[in-house]
């Protein structure tokens, strides 16, 4: 009898990356519950936008590239970077922000540079700073949390833009304390503004913990490892609450920065990205150090109050040079 | 002033010095090209064998593609050690064929020792009259004995390697 | 109790493990003995055609000393010596020593030996090797060569820790033959005069356990039952997990003063010292959805594996591929019409369900999980990456030929990238480019030899015109004068 012959070894692999891809989606699913809970259909439409977007985006690019369509669409990548943006941009911006920026991050930070695995940036952090720097006006407006807005009028807000509503949109926790910090007001002043919640800013504290469920869920289910997570709020929490000692008045405390922004959605989302992070584990503890410390410089002295895309993208500059120094251990095994 | 451009210029001569002495240390540039090249001795590239085709590349006299049995892998190594563009293979020389060895019918042979002379690696045996053979192992495929043989007895082998020298391969892209 | 540690890498995989009774198979009707013994090293045959072999004869030998040769397993008549589809990736033929057997079984007559500690080691060695022992966990490396340690040992280990899935012919052997499998332990532990003797099996073998407990009572040998993580069969993990030593790649375990032989040589020598009788049989997992009834066989070695699997109820329908080896590092065999060999310690046939299937690769997402799990501490995405652009010498500072092609890395790989097929084709490539180097070289010279001699020819020549042509001078020259003179 006769056989078809292969390669070892023989067993069928337990991962793949569509897999991955899902738990990650599955991952994300409470911070878009809590979103959905504190905003209304403003974030449901986004991700809709934005993933319809991406999709078509992907589909085209691979069928000019001339890869297999079917096999890398459903690699779901493209999903995650559409998640990513939809959830990290301000609810209420009109449609055309999360259409451009979804193109930008799916054809020019991840297409261009060879598709999935060759992206040396985080394609939705790309796209998030594409959008930023383009128009700072709808990125920085931020729908006010609680105020639930339902479905017809997140249709009229996001399409035609006219939509009266007394309190529509606020500035984020850390926008707030950026001004009115360099209008020279104190801190404990700005602490009692009703922006606040219990720790960080009123709902966005929920939003965090979320976020921090779900990647918690993507460690038990062996999804990332918590190499970077750990390295990221290390490099964040430290230097913030030595600063917090020394300078009580002006500083945060590291839980308000914590669960202020999108610290933990960069934690264990953005900056676990593997393809864009560094590979090995000393590597990704130096990479995620970076991350942290990266926000805590930039949201204390930058000009950007949050900045998270910011420090992904800086850190995704240099984890080659990381990789290449953390690396060599079988070089040196040789010695 | 003065002894600042003494010292430049000390400094320079002892450079240059120095670039001399370090080129005269390394290897001379006709020995690296010939390390690339196959030592095949065939002469395809119109030269007497591998080491006068180097040394015509160093005097600029030939160019980097002529040579076939080397192929474009070659060609690439070549262009790599002189930084210069690889090329394709110049068509006019030849072209690149599957590894063999020669391999004399034996009971054809007439033992004219005409094969003889033209191997330049002394790989065949036979004395006048005599049954001559081809050492495979030493043979570099070079199909110089082919056109001396007057029976035309000699004839080009593929070489197919044996199960204990099989190795994997895999499709690059 | 002895303290364990624990290799780099390594991943839990399903057993698959059925330990069961040894069955003995029938005769075939033909042996067939491929002349190819380990990777590009032949014996050459020692019987011709027509001839009539005993069981146990000799049918072909290396030179080298303490090389194996090879013995009929029954007795016959040698058909024919001629290229036959042996058991090697390539699918290729070669050459084969087919006998077509007479029924009879007729034996040469055993040496047995009661008190082997009555021989020196080395006759020991020698009997070893002339009895054909090589390693049957599947290198095949001549036991012999391996028990001829120059630095003192002080561990021998007798490997009983199958890692891979699927296969128990160790634990069946163990299971009916834990006797024979100490003792052959305690004549090594005598040829290499070693201080202790560990025989480790896997934690999941607990009836195993129990059987070797019961043999080794008073015996000066450790039992240990090592963690089930593949791959801890393989000779440098299990030594890692055993003795905390990490033996570095270009280095043999017997330098770091540590022997490490499978439990089923350990048979083979008991078998050969004491019963005196060569190594024509062995214990083979044949198993596997694709096959009716599965089973741990006694089989002549030179059996077809057509036959073996008629044995074992034929093939189930859905049968996919067949493994000579584990799922894990086996080789997949294009035709059962191929004979077990030494070195054969499991036959699996697969069925669709079983088998990775092939689906198309993606790229790398450089999600570093191969390298968490290479034993061998290498970094296979960066192997990947410069094997497929070519660039061969990166690979080979990446420890490239440290690879141990255990599959670790590709079946964790979410990519389904083939990284195993890719090393091996680097491997491949890098092995043909040396033998090119090698072959331009050894032209090289001769090409200058001949230039040389051919150059000092032609000097001679002249050298010799020029003198013949001093010569004719003088006599012409002479011949003028006593002209001159006579006028
Ligand atoms: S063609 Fe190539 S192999 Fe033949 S002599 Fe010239 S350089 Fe040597
Ligand atoms: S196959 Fe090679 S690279 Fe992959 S895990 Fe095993 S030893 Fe490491
Ligand atoms: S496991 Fe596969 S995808 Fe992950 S780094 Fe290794 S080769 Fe790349």
């Amino acid at each position: 009898m006769q056989f078809s012959t292969s390669c070892s070894p023989f067993t069928p692999a337990n991962t793949s990356v569509n897999q991955l891809m899902r738990q990650v989606l599955i991952a994300l699913l409470p911070a878009l519950g809590t979103m959905f809970w504190l905003f209304g259909y403003t974030v449901l439409l986004q991700l809709l936008l934005s993933s319809i977007t991406a999709l078509l985006a992907e589909a085209l690019c691979l069928w000019l590239r001339k890869r297999p369509i079917k096999v890398h669409l459903f690699d779901l990548s493209a999903l995650i970077t559409a998640a990513l943006l939809a959830l990290a941009i301000p609810t209420i911006a009109p449609w055309w922000i999360s259409v451009s920026g979804t193109l930008f991050a799916i054809i020019i930070a991840k297409q261009v540079y060879g598709g999935l695995g060759y992206n040396p940036f985080n394609p939705a952090m790309a796209g998030y700073v594409f959008l930023l720097i383009s128009f700072p006006q709808q990125m920085t407006a931020w729908q006010s949390p609680f105020l639930f807005l339902p479905l017809s009028d997140s249709l009229q807000l996001i399409f035609s833009g006219h939509l009266v509503i007394d309190g529509l949109s606020s500035a984020t926790i850390l926008d707030h304390i950026k001004t009115q910090l360099s209008l020279g007001l104190s801190l404990t002043g700005i602490q009692s503004s009703a922006l606040f919640g219990n720790i960080a800013g009123k709902g966005w504290e929920l939003i965090s913990l979320a976020y921090l469920l779900g990647g918690l869920w993507l460690l038990y289910r062996k999804v990332i490892s918590s190499h970077i997570p750990v390295a990221v709020l290390s490099g964040l929490a430290i230097p913030t609450s030595i600063h917090y000692l020394l300078d009580t008045g002006s500083a945060n405390s590291a839980l308000f920065q914590l669960l202020s922004g999108a610290s933990l959605c960069a934690a264990f989302f953005i900056a676990t990205d593997p393809v864009s992070a560094a590979t090995s584990n000393s590597g990704r503890l130096i990479y995620g150090i970076l991350i942290g410390l990266l926000i805590y410089i930039i949201r204390t002295w930058g000009g950007y109050p949050d900045a998270i895309a910011f420090a992904v993208l800086l850190a995704n500059l240099s984890a080659p040079a990381i990789d290449f120094y953390t690396h060599p251990k079988p070089l040196k095994q040789q010695l | 002033m003065l002894f600042l451009c003494v010292f430049f210029a000390l400094l320079g001569l002892g450079l240059g010095y120095a670039a001399r002495y370090l080129k005269v240390q390394g290897e001379p540039l006709v020995e690296q090209i010939d390390a690339l090249l196959p030592q095949t001795q065939c002469g395809q590239c119109k030269y007497p064998g591998c080491r006068p085709y180097a040394q015509a590349i160093v005097d600029e006299t030939a160019e980097i593609n002529q040579c076939p049995p080397g192929g474009e892998e070659t060609i690439a190594a070549l262009a790599n050690l002189l930084g210069v563009a690889t090329q394709p293979l110049n068509a006019e020389f030849g072209e690149t064929n599957a590894p063999a060895v020669a391999f004399i019918i034996e009971q054809d042979c007439i033992g004219c020792v005409k094969c003889i002379p033209p191997c330049p690696v002394d790989a065949i045996l036979g004395a006048s009259k005599q049954m001559h053979t081809v050492i495979a192992s030493e043979c570099t495929g070079c199909e110089l004995c082919i056109a001396p043989c007057p029976v035309d007895c000699i004839i080009m082998r593929p070489l197919a390697p044996p199960p204990g020298q099989w190795q994997w391969t895999t499709h690059h892209d | 109790m002895i303290k364990q540690w624990k290799f780099p890498g390594g991943i839990a995989l399903g057993d698959h493990k059925q330990t069961t009774e040894i069955r003995d198979t029938a005769l075939p009707a033909e042996l067939i003995y491929p002349l190819l013994q380990r990777s590009d090293c032949y014996a050459t045959a020692t019987v011709y055609p027509g001839e009539r072999v005993l069981k146990g004869q000799v049918i072909a030998t290396q030179k080298k000393p303490l090389t194996t040769p090879v013995h009929a397993a029954s007795s016959g008549v040698i058909k024919e010596i001629a290229p036959h589809l042996i058991a090697h990736p390539s699918g290729l033929t070669d050459s084969c020593i087919v006998i077509e057997t007479d029924g009879l079984d007729e034996a040469l007559p055993a040496n047995p030996c009661l008190d082997y500690h009555l021989e020196t080691a080395e006759n020991l060695r020698i009997k070893i090797a002339q009895a054909g022992i090589v390693g049957l966990g599947g290198a095949a490396f001549p036991t012999a060569e391996k028990l001829q340690a120059l630095q003192p040992i002080h561990t021998l280990i007798i490997n009983g820790a199958e890692c891979e899935p699927y296969i128990s012919c160790d634990a069946s052997l163990i299971g009916s033959h834990a006797q024979q499998v100490v003792q052959g332990a305690l004549i090594m532990q005598y040829i290499l005069q070693a201080e202790r003797c560990i025989i480790a099996i896997e934690n999941n073998m607990p009836a195993t356990l129990q059987a070797l407990h019961e043999a080794t009572s008073q015996e000066s040998i450790q039992i240990v039952s090592v963690p089930a993580i593949y791959p801890t069969g393989g000779e440098k993990q299990l030594i890692k997990v055993l003795t905390g030593k990490k033996i570095p790649a270009n280095s043999l375990p017997t330098d770091h003063g540590v022997v490490c032989q499978n439990v089923g040589t350990a048979f083979a020598v008991y078998q050969a010292i004491i019963q005196g009788i060569p190594l024509t049989e062995r214990i083979i997992t044949i198993t596997g959805k694709g096959i009716n009834h599965p089973g741990n066989l006694r089989v002549k070695i030179g059996t077809p594996i057509k036959y073996l699997i008629e044995q074992c109820g034929g093939y189930s329908q859905n049968i996919q591929r067949l493994i000579m080896g584990g799922p894990m590092m086996g080789i997949a065999l294009s035709s059962d019409d191929i004979a077990v060999i030494k070195a054969t310690n499991c036959l699996l046939g697969m069925t669709n369900n079983e088998l990775a299937e092939s689906q198309s690769a993606m790229p790398c997402i450089r999600c570093g999980d191969c390298s968490t799990v290479c034993p061998a501490e290498l970094l296979p995405q960066q192997l990947y990456w410069y094997g497929r652009s070519g660039q061969l010498e990166q690979c080979q500072d990446y420890q490239l030929f440290d690879c141990i092609e255990c599959g670790c890395c590709d079946i964790v790989c979410p990519s389904h990238i083939p990284l195993v097929q890719s090393f091996r084709s680097s491997k491949g490539e890098l092995i043909i480019k040396e033998k090119q180097a090698a072959q331009a070289q050894l032209a090289k010279k001769r090409y200058q030899n001949q230039q040389q001699r051919r150059e000092k020819e032609q000097q001679d020549k002249i050298a010799k015109a020029a003198k013949r042509q001093a010569a004719i001078d003088k006599i012409k020259a002479a011949a003028a004068k006593r002209k001159t003179q006579g006028v």
